[in-house]
C-alpha cells in the first residue's frame, strides 16, 4: 500500500491494555500531555482502532484478553505498526512464571518496534514512536 | 416501525468493552437501556488476571515486595508497603522511625500524583480535554519530586521488608519544600476550576449518587465510602507508619459545599480536599523527621535467613489513595509465603457501580464509573470454568468455599 506523505506527520496511536500493571498506561497518557508534548510531531492518542495507524500494546498479554488483541489488531487499519510498550510485554517480565498468560506479545502480534522498561519513560516512548515513523519511510522508500 | 416491536425490543441491550476508550483497564460492561436511561448493569472484570499471589507463593518475601510494585503501576507504595507491613508483623521486625516517616511522605506523594491524575481523567471523562492537559502537567511535579526520591517515576521500588532502601538527604529537603509550596498555590486554583465550574458542576452534582446506606452495606472503601458520609480513613482508624504521630482526620465533604451528598462532584470535593490534606502531612513529616537508620537490617541474607524462620499469620492495612488495602500473610518456616492474599481498594467499591449507574443517562456512564477510581489490574481475579463456559457462584457457593479454605489452612 502506498504511503501519502501527509502519513509521516500525523500518526495516530491506539493504546491496548493486555493485562498491564497500569504503569505503562499512565507513562503512556503522561507522554501525550503538555510536558511532552508530542502531537507536535503529529503523534496522537485516538479512542478507536479504526483510526489509529500505531499500536501500542502494553501488558503480558493474559489468556483472556489473546483472541481480543487479535481481533483489536484486524480493526486497524493497513499499513500499520506495533509498539510494545513494558518489558512485561517482551518478555513476560515479573510475570514470567505466570499461569495465565498466552504472551509475550510477540507470540500473538508481530511486534516492530519493542520500548523496554517497567515502565519505560515517556521520553523512551517518544523515541520509540519516531523510530516507528523511521520504519515506515523505510518501508515507503522500498516501494 | 410500529410502536409494539419497540415495546418488544426495548430494554435494549448496551455492550460496552472489553477494550473502550473510556478506561484504559479492560473490562466489559452490559447495559439494559431504555431510551437514554440505564435500567440495569452488570460487569465482567477479571480481563488482566496474571496470577500474582500465586507467584509469590514461589518466591521469598524479599522477591515479592518488587512483585507487589507491579501489582498496579499507580499505587506501588501501597501494595508493597502493606505486604511488608504483614512480613514485618509475623517476623516481629521493628521499623526504625525514620524508615516509617520515610514511607509516609513517599505514601503521600503517591496520593497527590494519584489524585491529581484521578481529576485529569474525570476531566477527560466529561469531555473537558483542556483540563485534562492542566491537571497532568501539574502531576509531572509531583512525579519529579518521587523521582528523585525513589529514583523512578512508577514502580518505585523504595519499600524493602524492614525499613526503606533510599534515605531522604539534607539536599533534597529543600526540594520538597518546594514541591509543597508549589502545590499549596495550586490548591486555590484548582478547587476554582474544579467546582466553581458551572459545566463540572452540572454533569457532576446529583449524578451516581450512592447513598450513606448503600455505601455501608456495599463494604465501599476510600474516597468512594467517604464522599457518601461514612467517617473512615485507615490512617485515622488504625494508624501505621508514622501516621500515629500526626494528625489525620478522615476527609468528607464539609457543610460549606452542602455536606454529603454521595454524588460525583462529593468525590471530586474529597479527593481535592485530600489533596491538601496530603501536604499537610508531609509538611508534619518533614517538621518531625527523626534522625537514625532506615532499614532494620542491611545485608539481605541475613535478613531472608530471620524470614525464613517466621511462623505466624498478619494483616498488613495500608489506606491507599483509593481506599484500604489489605494484605493477607502467612509463613510458616519455608522460603516463600504459605498464603498471600491481596484485597485491593478497587475490589470492595466495584460493587457500587451498580447503584449508582442505575437510572442515569448512557452519556453520563463514563464520569460515574471513573468516579471511584477503578483499578481493574490491582482487583481482577480468576472466573470459574465449568464445563467450557463461566460458572454463577451464588453466595452459599462463596460461603462454602471460604469455609473450606480457612478448614484447609487451619490445617496446615
Amino acid at each position: 500500500m502506498k504511503l501519502t506523505k501527509s502519513f509521516n506527520r500525523s500518526l495516530w496511536v491506539f493504546h491496548l491494555n493486555t493485562g498491564s500493571c497500569n504503569g505503562c498506561e499512565i507513562e503512556i497518557v503522561a507522554t501525550i500531555c503538555p510536558r511532552y508534548d508530542p502531537e507536535r510531531f503529529g503523534i496522537k492518542l485516538v479512542g478507536s482502532p479504526k483510526h489509529a495507524d500505531v499500536l501500542l500494546v502494553t501488558g503480558p498479554v493474559t489468556k483472556k484478553m489473546a483472541a481480543k488483541v487479535r481481533r483489536v489488531y484486524e480493526q486497524v487499519p493497513d499499513p500499520k505498526l506495533v509498539m510494545c510498550i513494558g518489558t512485561c510485554g517482551q518478555s513476560g517480565g515479573v510475570f514470567y512464571d505466570s499461569y495465565n498468560l498466552d504472551g509475550p506479545i510477540d507470540q500473538v502480534l508481530p511486534v516492530d518496534v519493542y520500548v523496554p522498561g517497567c515502565p519505560p519513560r515517556p521520553e523512551a516512548i517518544v523515541y520509540g514512536v519516531v523510530k516507528a515513523l523511521e520504519k515506515l519511510e523505510r518501508l515507503e522508500a522500498a516501494q | 416501525m410500529n410502536t409494539e416491536t419497540t415495546k418488544k425490543s426495548t430494554p435494549y441491550t448496551v455492550p460496552i468493552g472489553p477494550v473502550h476508550p473510556a478506561l484504559k483497564e479492560p473490562v466489559m460492561f452490559t447495559f439494559q437501556m431504555e431510551g437514554e436511561i440505564v435500567k440495569s448493569v452488570d460487569f465482567a472484570p477479571g480481563n488482566t488476571h496474571r496470577g500474582i499471589e500465586w507467584m509469590g507463593m514461589r518466591r521469598n518475601p524479599v522477591q515479592i515486595v518488587h512483585l507487589t510494585d507491579r501489582i498496579c503501576g499507580i499505587c506501588g507504595i501501597v501494595h508493597s508497603l502493606s505486604f511488608a507491613r504483614a512480613v514485618e508483623q509475623i517476623a516481629e521486625i521493628e521499623v526504625p522511625p525514620r524508615a516509617d516517616y520515610i514511607r509516609t511522605i513517599l505514601h503521600e506523594l503517591e496520593r497527590m500524583q494519584s489524585h491529581i491524575l484521578w481529576a485529569g481523567v474525570a476531566a477527560h471523562e466529561l469531555g473537558f480535554d483542556s483540563l485534562l492537559y492542566l491537571s497532568w502537567r501539574v502531576r509531572e511535579q509531583s512525579m519529579d519530586l518521587i523521582e528523585n526520591l525513589t529514583g523512578n517515576r512508577v514502580n518505585y521500588g523504595i519499600v524493602q521488608v524492614g525499613g526503606v532502601r533510599r534515605d531522604i538527604s539534607d539536599e533534597q529537603l529543600p526540594i520538597i519544600e518546594q514541591g509543597l509550596s508549589y502545590y499549596r498555590g495550586l490548591l486555590d486554583q484548582m478547587k476554582t476550576v474544579f467546582l466553581d465550574d458551572s459545566t463540572i458542576r452540572m454533569r457532576c452534582r446529583d449524578h451516581g449518587l450512592l447513598s450513606y446506606r448503600d455505601a455501608q452495606l456495599l463494604c465501599a472503601i476510600g474516597p468512594t465510602a467517604r464522599a457518601s458520609g461514612v467517617a473512615m480513613d485507615v490512617r485515622h482508624d488504625y494508624p501505621y507508619c508514622a501516621y500515629g504521630d500526626l494528625n489525620v482526620h478522615p476527609v468528607i465533604p464539609p457543610q460549606e459545599f452542602g455536606g454529603p451528598h454521595g454524588d460525583v462532584y462529593d468525590r471530586i470535593i474529597v479527593r481535592l480536599l485530600e489533596l491538601a490534606q496530603s501536604i499537610d502531612i508531609i509538611q508534619q513529616c518533614l517538621d518531625n523527621m527523626p534522625a537514625g537508620e532506615i532499614l532494620w537490617e542491611k545485608k539481605i541474607p541475613k535478613l531472608l535467613s530471620v524470614l525464613k524462620k517466621a511462623h505466624g499469620e498478619a494483616i498488613g492495612r495500608v489506606e491507599a489513595p483509593r481506599g484500604e488495602c489489605m494484605h493477607y500473610v502467612r509463613m510458616d518456616g519455608n522460603d516463600a509465603p504459605a498464603t498471600w492474599k491481596v484485597k485491593a481498594s478497587s475490589y470492595s467499591n466495584l460493587m457500587s457501580w451498580i447503584p449508582m449507574l442505575k437510572g442515569e443517562q448512557l452519556a453520563d456512564v463514563p464520569i460515574i464509573v471513573a468516579s471511584i477510581d477503578p483499578c481493574m489490574s490491582c482487583t481482577d481475579r480468576v472466573t470459574v470454568i465449568q464445563n467450557g463456559s463461566a460458572a454463577d457462584l451464588t453466595k452459599e457457593d462463596l460461603t462454602r468455599l471460604s469455609r473450606d479454605k480457612t478448614r484447609r489452612l487451619s490445617q496446615c
